[in-house]
């Protein structure tokens, strides 16, 4: 096996056995998502106007959660400066581990979203829309969290200094990826704001492995 | 030819830890740093690994490497040990396997981690961690190894291994810098004595946002 498909398949075991994050995303998406007619009442005409918003939002904090642990874990027992010297470019070794954190967190939140769109009375014809701009979207989550990680992977309890850098990262792709479902429902356009999405998925894709390799890098000491 | 670190100096959160380091040590030799704690053996380890930033030279056969030839060249083996509780032993090296390119067979083997290869890392002891991670230093070639205390909780039959493999890959050619405070049963080709006041005479910054110290 190759040491790229290693990190990838190791990542995965990681997450899926006792102790890995890969419940906890999707379990969070759930509670609050179905927390939320609790709070707002149960009419479908009122949750229908919150629910692309509250799927977004959720799914956003969602895959925020597990992200603090992402070289935390790695650099706390050692296996962070064994892979700084591995033949494996640190940039790789991040996007590696910022995909396995999608397939865990983000992909299971895809997922969900259609069932959970039916239980906030999600309009039909925003459905697809909003499962194409989840799918699209996710994934620059994980990769501009790669670059919160890294920051913050020497910092004890790292995870508010990480939700602040982070969190005003992933405004521009929570705005267009929830625009492209609440414009099926109203008739608009969706093409122009998915797309945006998929856009500044590409660009963080892109540039957030170098960005957070550097910082990995000035974290090693 | 072999390892050359010539007016090293490192610095940790503002303070100068290591001040002007230098030494060499040829192929096929066993070089021992020894000091009280605090003297900075494991920061000159991470800093020859290029895991620490630093000042100064280190040069292998001549050669200032870059990362690459750092990762073909030198095995790291800290006071950690890599080792991921969730996986058994067997998948733990497996996977340094895969990533540094080779095979488990030997390193198993070498460290007696044949018996306890599908148990889980969680329930080792200290000392078959510590053998778990050494082993890895058997997975793939690397002429230079930096250990840094290795003897820590071993038995006696782990010792052994050790030291078997520390003077076959001497006589391989290899080099290795070992921190250590007690004897490890080889002879020292090379001695480097670290002081800990040597460096802390010096403070690089004083200020400690700048100098890194507040992380």
């Amino acid at each position: 096996m190759s040491a790229a498909r290693a990190v990838l398949a190791r990542e995965l075991a990681l997450a899926l056995r006792s102790g890995g994050g890969a419940g906890l995303g999707l379990a969070f998406f759930l509670t609050a998502v179905l927390l939320v007619p609790f709070g707002s009442g149960p009419e479908p005409e009122r949750l229908a106007t919150v629910a692309v918003g509250t799927l977004w939002v959720a799914a956003l904090l969602a895959s925020l959660l597990s992200l603090d642990r992402l070289f935390q874990a790695d650099a706390e027992d050692g296996t962070l400066d064994q892979l700084a010297l591995a033949p494996l470019p640190l940039e790789a070794l991040v996007a590696l581990k910022a995909t396995g954190h999608w397939l865990t967190t983000g992909l299971p939140l895809v997922i969900a979203a259609p069932i959970l769109g039916v239980t906030l009375s999600l309009a039909p014809a925003s459905m697809p829309w909003l499962v194409a701009s989840l799918a699209l979207g996710t994934p620059a989550l994980s990769f501009l969290g790669a670059v919160g990680a890294a920051i913050t992977v020497g910092v004890r309890r790292g995870g508010l200094l990480l939700s602040i850098l982070v969190l005003p990262l992933y405004v521009p792709t929570l705005i267009f990826g929830a625009r492209a479902a609440t414009a099926a429902s109203t008739g608009a356009d969706p093409l122009p704001a998915l797309v945006l999405t998929g856009g500044l998925t590409l660009f963080v894709l892109a540039g957030a492995p170098f960005a957070a390799a550097a910082a990995l890098r000035v974290n090693l000491r | 030819m072999g390892l050359r670190v010539d007016a090293l100096s490192c610095a940790r959160g503002g303070r100068l830890v290591l001040r002007d380091i230098g030494f060499a040590v040829p192929d096929g030799e066993v070089a021992i740093l020894r000091g009280p704690n605090g003297a900075g053996k494991s920061t000159l380890l991470r800093a020859l690994a290029g895991l620490a930033p630093h000042s100064g030279r280190v040069e292998i056969d001549g050669r200032v490497p870059d990362r690459d030839a750092r990762s073909e060249l030198m095995a790291y083996a800290g006071h950690l040990d890599a080792v991921k509780p969730q996986l058994t032993v067997a998948e733990n090296l497996q996977f340094w396997a895969d990533v540094l390119g080779g095979t488990p067979g030997q390193a198993l083997a070498t460290f007696g981690l044949e018996r306890i290869a599908d148990r889980p890392a969680h329930l080792l002891s200290a000392g078959q961690r510590r053998r778990l991670g050494l082993s890895r230093l058997l997975l793939a070639p690397r002429r230079i190894w930096l250990l840094d205390e290795p003897t820590v909780a071993l038995d006696s039959d782990a010792l052994l291994a050790l030291l078997g493999a520390v003077r076959e890959h001497a006589a391989a050619g290899g080099v290795i810098v070992v921190a250590t405070h007690g004897p490890i049963g080889v002879p020292a080709d090379v001695r480097v004595e670290l002081s800990a006041e040597a460096a802390h005479a010096a403070e690089v910054s004083s200020d400690p946002f700048l100098a890194g110290a507040w992380t």
